[in-house]
């Protein structure tokens, strides 16, 4: 059985490689296989592990639901955003329990910091970042963008010339979450604890300080939960069953509409 | 496609499977295994953080003018006992810090010889648990220099700070290891913002660990024992809150 798998993937990526994705004539029949094992794998653990942050997190946040800029912050500092308590449905563990959040928190943390490390090794060795998430300049030309815009508003999501490329939004979408979003995440995660404060100062110089990396890692936060409601959105829009399949097994269906 | 897939199912499937997830993770945590795999991140954490910091890594020290204009206290604001009151009372003229253990020489220092030992002032930053950071200005001996005198015995691995206050009938206590015992910040403030500690800081002494979580930095501490194992002490975890509450032992994070 994993043989066979295995052989399947070989296989797969060899027609990928042969195929290209941007010539769907050549690909074979309408399926085209769109996403790595490596790629796929991460995609779902960091699923999985970017839910769990957030619960957790807002469980963290519930001990002290109140952010300030700077070095210090606390009940008789003036924050910039008072916060509400987070409902039990929201937090992990439901019942409010810092304790539990912050292991909660604090081993997913390391899955989510180990595995970007991992995920972005790998795209570069296998060229995912360079063949799928590249942007040249050409691409981000207000002109090009503003036909993007549209496409995206009449739902038309795929380049009917390129039907397996990224667009342009999906592109700067998805390398913000990689390259900015997560990233500022961790080290703004980083710059609150103590002793990574101790054996990295410049945490605390680039972030502004202890209060403000946590004003910063709830204002990120914020922009992930942005990007994740979108990115359902647009899964279901655009095909749910064919977009989860590609995410599952790699293979994804040329839309009928776009061959 | 599967007809029996389809667009509205899947939608439903994704709102249930990320809410069961959320409440799965209450069910996964009442699992021994899972719940070690979780506790586990606490010892990685330390691992990379120590491997990162090195031994001798300072916190960051500020300058006067960034201190918090108010210094909230936390925890116990007067442990309230006879015998707390007893030494408020006299002016801690009857205090002594007792160090004892696995340790060659047992002491018993006033307040007075507490004073009169080389100290460091340190302004640092104090970051609780809970999310929130106040700069105090800390000044006092630094730990070491009381184990030294005591002369730690083969053995020792960990520093017990047994305090005069009770949380919720239990007293606090808590514990740190050789590594941040003998680190040059970890001082017994006698001293905060250029007087003497008041009674809601921990007078008439207070640890200062300052890699480490506020609830590490014991105040009220009346006894130091150095001790092989922290197995016997409270609940054994380390200190009141990581026996109370699960937090974690190692607060560098």
């Amino acid at each position: 059985m994993g043989k066979t798998l295995a052989l399947r993937y070989e296989a797969s990526v060899t027609e990928f490689r042969d195929a290209e994705i941007d010539s769907p004539a050549e690909a074979d029949g309408r399926l085209v296989f769109r996403h790595r094992l490596i790629t796929r794998l991460w995609h779902w653990l960091n699923a999985l592990t970017i839910i769990i942050m957030i619960g957790s997190g807002l469980g963290i946040l519930n001990a002290h639901p109140s952010l300030y800029w700077g070095q210090y912050g606390a009940n008789f500092d003036r924050p910039w955003l008072d916060l509400p308590f987070w409902p039990s449905w929201l937090t992990i563990p439901a019942n409010y329990n810092l304790a539990i959040s912050r292991r909660w928190h604090l081993f997913f943390a390391l899955v989510l910091g180990f595995g970007l490390l991992a995920f972005m090794v790998a795209s570069v060795v296998n060229r995912h970042f360079r063949r799928d998430l590249a942007i040249g300049a050409a691409d981000v030309a207000p002109r090009n963008l503003w036909a993007d815009v549209k496409a995206h508003l009449a739902l038309r999501f795929h380049d009917p010339a390129r039907p397996g490329a990224y667009n342009i939004l999906q592109k700067l979408s998805y390398v913000a979450v990689i390259f900015v979003l997560i990233p500022l995440m961790i080290l703004t995660g980083l710059a609150m604890s103590p002793g990574m404060d101790a054996a990295w100062p410049w945490l605390t110089v680039v972030t502004g300080g202890r209060q403000s990396a946590r004003s910063l890692h709830f204002i990120g936060v914020t922009l992930i939960v942005l990007f994740l409601v979108v990115h359902v959105a647009l899964v279901i829009l655009a095909d749910p069953i064919n977009e989860m399949r590609s995410m599952i097994t790699g293979w994804w269906r040329i839309p009928e509409d776009e061959q | 496609m599967s007809r029996l897939v389809t667009r509205r199912g899947l939608i439903a499937a994704g709102t249930l499977g990320a809410g069961t997830l959320l409440a799965g993770c209450d069910r996964v945590i009442q699992v021994p295994a899972a719940r070690r795999i979780l506790f586990s991140g606490e010892d990685i954490q330390r691992g990379l953080q120590r491997t990162l910091m090195g031994r001798d890594a300072l916190a960051r020290e500020f300058d006067a003018s960034d201190l918090s204009p108010v210094f909230r206290s936390n925890g116990t604001a007067n442990p309230d006992t006879p015998a707390y009151n007893a030494l408020v009372a006299g002016k801690f003229a009857d205090y002594r810090l007792e160090v004892g253990g696995l340790v060659a020489r047992p002491l018993s220092l006033s307040l007075d010889s507490l004073w009169r030992l080389p100290a460091r002032t340190q302004i640092t930053r104090h970051d609780c648990v809970e999310g929130w950071s106040a700069i105090g200005q800390w000044h006092g001996p630094m730990l070491g220099t009381v184990l030294k005198a005591a002369g730690l015995r083969t053995g020792a691995r960990y520093i017990v700070f047994h305090c005069a206050d009770f949380i919720a009938g239990r007293p606090y206590y808590e514990s740190i290891d050789l590594f941040d015992a003998f680190h040059p910040q970890t001082i017994l403030a006698l001293a905060m913002n250029g007087a003497p500690l008041t009674v809601p800081h921990g007078a008439p002494v207070r640890l200062r660990v300052e890699r480490q979580l506020g609830y590490k930095h014991a105040k009220y501490v009346m006894r130091i024992e150095a001790v092989a194992s922290l197995v016997g002490i409270g609940a054994g975890k380390g200190g009141f809150w990581e026996d109370r509450g699960n937090y974690d032992w190692y607060a560098g994070i």
